[in-house]
């Protein structure tokens, strides 16, 4: 996938002025809020079971080489094949080596975050091997070559013309002048549509929400049945799944799942919770012939021991970014790469540099929220706070940005003069603006006065105040 | 060579070698106890009101529940449903030997393929294994007698499930499964292919709206057999 990151101002300056967009930001983000809401709500034990998720993902992490070997282990013990990779590279040519190794033409492919960050598809086409998303958000992207703007909904961004105007565009052989009424017909031609290709593929490639240590198995969590379908008829399934997927036990992944769906879309459950554990049995009717787990590192196991390692348990539910008000504002498309809003902006410059990313951690207003709803409690913005050190510290942040903080660090550190020059501040401001009671536009603040007005300092400073309060206390 | 990079990494990230053999000990003897975290209360309830608490999240998910006396019971049901959907009297049945037993000639309108689904399946009849009352979600590993594509190919899909088969939690569902699975195979209780199933297909892929049918069954209806004399 191609990065734009570095140009995360240009795109989130775009991103609000694409009236599209902003038209199914403000569709959709009430949904996904409301529903998490009152799934939450029904469930007392909610909040206990936040911290129930994130000992299970730290106990993990902390053993994280013994798990994943004991996974491996048993995964083998199964009759299926692990396969470690290091890099993105690797991944990719294992990637292609099994599915030659069967002469696959097309591959079927549920929705995956991790396919996006290795580009799969990418190296797959260029080989002469034709992919198929199959998940209906994936699968109308690929049409229109466009990357997931949510790491659950990837077309979070479209709204229902684009839909239809993008399947009449593609779907030449159907009769031009048919009606889409509603979402429902255009579910249907999409079934229908994917129905051959889910039969004809050679290979079938997924994702993995969880792996269990305990069985060797490797978990799915989908709603269409899309992803079970790219498991199920192939000669050859394929998951791939990063390093900190695993979990120690199916009861460990059990109260994670009790978590995820409804952090996600606000279902209890979702509709199809699969575990896949080996590959098909000599007597059973259905099922491929040979079971692959590409394991994934990907610069994940640097993280460990850092100030990010707790980034590692992330189950990817989505409430961080339908919380925060930055992707609300923007889409996922302006930060530039795979994992959007706070995750993203938490885990993107670790996988691609904090030289390319350094915007995104930037991108927040740390009011919090992304943590207060994260099911396995991750403190997101204390680690965007870790990058904008970092990027202070190598000098990569811009010189008017630098020469500000130097500025008000001078202040801050010596509280005499700060008090003086706040007063001194508050009593120009108010000079200036007493008739009119509202600056429209500051000097060096075109920024913040673009989209509101500055209301004119009443009174003293904060301090001013405080300290009388204080005084008044006092007998 | 990548696994030891990796494994080499992370001991790094943890500033030790590979785990010292008595805590490894520790965490084998988690695995092999797997202990339980907490179960939510909404399902550690008396018998009856667990079933009436899986038929109400089967329904609140878009399924639909037939509660019949008995196995003799059911091709009527199945019957009925058909009809009731203007559904032809045909299916794919799961060549499960519970499901070969009932008797289909009381209804000789039915006619099935006890088989594997294939792309062109309209109705399925599958052998539900287990359900979950907590969230109304069925069980069904696969096993040459219940093939995972009756899951997932036909338009609609019927289950069959034993009222005492119901239990209240997910937990619950694990230790029944490790105490009456074992596959020839591996040894394990684990099958190649285990689905819950929470409701019938959907995507709220376009608009963030919720659509019926995306490419999984449009339709999910359980018959439940009640056999289960605690649960009345």
């Amino acid at each position: 996938m191609h990065i734009t990151s570095p140009a995360f101002k240009k795109n989130a300056h775009r991103a609000l002025n694409d009236a599209g967009l902003q038209k199914a930001l403000k569709h959709a983000r009430p949904m996904f809020t409301g529903n998490r809401a009152r799934a939450v709500a029904n469930l007392p034990e909610f909040e206990q079971l936040r911290d129930i998720g994130r000992d299970i993902k730290n106990h993990t992490l902390a053993n994280l080489d013994w798990y994943l070997e004991t996974y491996a282990a048993n995964v083998e013990r199964a009759g299926g094949h692990v396969h470690w990779c290091s890099t993105a590279d690797e991944a990719r040519a294992k990637v292609l080596e099994i599915c030659r190794s069967v002469g696959a033409r097309t591959v079927t492919k549920g929705k995956s975050m991790i396919s996006e960050e290795l580009g799969i598809n990418e190296h797959l086409a260029k080989h002469g091997i034709t992919p198929v998303e199959t998940d209906l958000g994936e699968y109308i992207l690929q049409i229109r070559d466009e990357g997931p703007s949510h790491i659950i909904a990837p077309a979070f961004h479209l709204n229902l013309e684009d839909w239809e105007k993008t399947f009449r565009a593609v779907h030449t052989d159907l009769p031009a002048d048919r009606v889409f009424g509603d979402r429902r017909d255009i579910l249907a031609e999409a079934r229908t549509r994917l129905r051959e290709k889910f039969l004809a593929a050679d290979v079938g490639i997924t994702g993995a929400n969880f792996l269990i240590a305990e069985t060797g198995s490797s978990v799915i969590v989908t709603n269409e049945g899309n992803g079970d379908l790219t498991q199920t008829l192939p000669r050859i399934h394929i998951a791939l799944a990063s390093i900190e997927k695993v979990v120690p036990t199916l009861e460990d992944a059990t109260s994670l799942l009790r978590l995820l769906a409804r952090s996600a879309t606000g279902q209890d459950f979702s509709v199809y919770t699969t575990f896949s554990t080996g590959a098909r049995r000599a007597a059973d009717l259905d099922g491929p012939e040979q079971y692959h787990v590409v394991l994934i590192d990907n610069g994940r196991s640097n993280m460990m021991g850092t100030d990010f390692q707790e980034m590692l348990r992330c189950i990817r539910c989505a409430a961080c970014m339908n919380h925060c008000p930055v992707y609300g504002a923007t889409g996922g498309h302006a930060y530039g790469w795979v994992y959007p809003g706070p995750m993203g902006s938490v885990l993107t410059p670790t996988l691609i540099g904090v030289e390319k990313a350094g915007h995104l951690p930037n991108a927040s207003t740390f009011c919090g929220k992304c943590e207060s709803v994260c099911p396995v409690k991750i403190p997101l913005p204390k680690m965007m706070r870790h990058w904008r050190e970092r990027e202070f510290e190598r000098h990569l942040s811009p010189a008017s940005v630098r020469g500000g903080l130097k500025v008000w660090s001078w202040f801050a550190k010596r509280p005499a003069a700060y008090r003086l020059a706040t007063r001194a501040m508050i009593a120009a401001l108010g000079l200036l603006g007493r008739k009119k009671g509202a600056f429209r536009s500051l000097p060096m603040a075109g920024g913040w006065t673009e989209g509101r007005d500055l209301p004119v300092p009443e009174g003293g400073t904060f301090m001013a105040r405080y300290a009388a309060t204080q005084r008044g206390k006092r007998p | 060579m990548s696994k030891d990079a990796i494994l080499g990494a992370i001991r790094r990230g943890l500033r030790r070698g590979p785990l010292p053999a008595d805590q490894a000990a520790m965490l084998e003897g988690r695995l092999a106890t797997h202990p339980r975290h907490l179960i939510p209360a909404r399902s550690r309830i008396p018998r009856p009101d667990q079933i009436a608490l899986f038929i109400r999240n089967v329904e609140k998910e878009f399924g639909t529940v037939a509660r019949v006396d008995g196995p003799e019971a059911v091709p009527g049901a199945v019957a009925d449903w058909l009809a009731g959907q203007n559904l032809p009297p045909r299916f794919v049945m799961a060549p499960h030997p519970d499901l070969l037993a009932l008797p289909w000639s009381d209804r000789p309108m039915l006619t099935f393929e006890a088989r594997r689904g294939e792309g062109s399946d309209t109705v399925s009849v599958q052998h539900g294994w287990a359900a979950v009352a907590e969230t109304g979600t069925l069980l069904f590993p696969s096993d040459p007698t219940r093939p995972t594509t009756l899951n997932l190919l036909p338009e609609s899909e019927i289950v069959v499930l034993r009222a005492s088969r119901i239990v209240g939690a997910y937990e619950e569902a694990w230790d029944l499964l490790r105490a009456e699975r074992q596959d020839a195979e591996t040894g394990g209780f684990m099958p190649r292919n285990l689905m819950f199933v929470t409701g019938p297909s959907r995507s709220a892929d376009i608009e963030q709206t919720l659509e019926l049918g995306a490419h999984g069954p449009r339709r999910l209806h359980v018959v439940l057999v009640e056999d289960d004399p605690a649960a009345r």
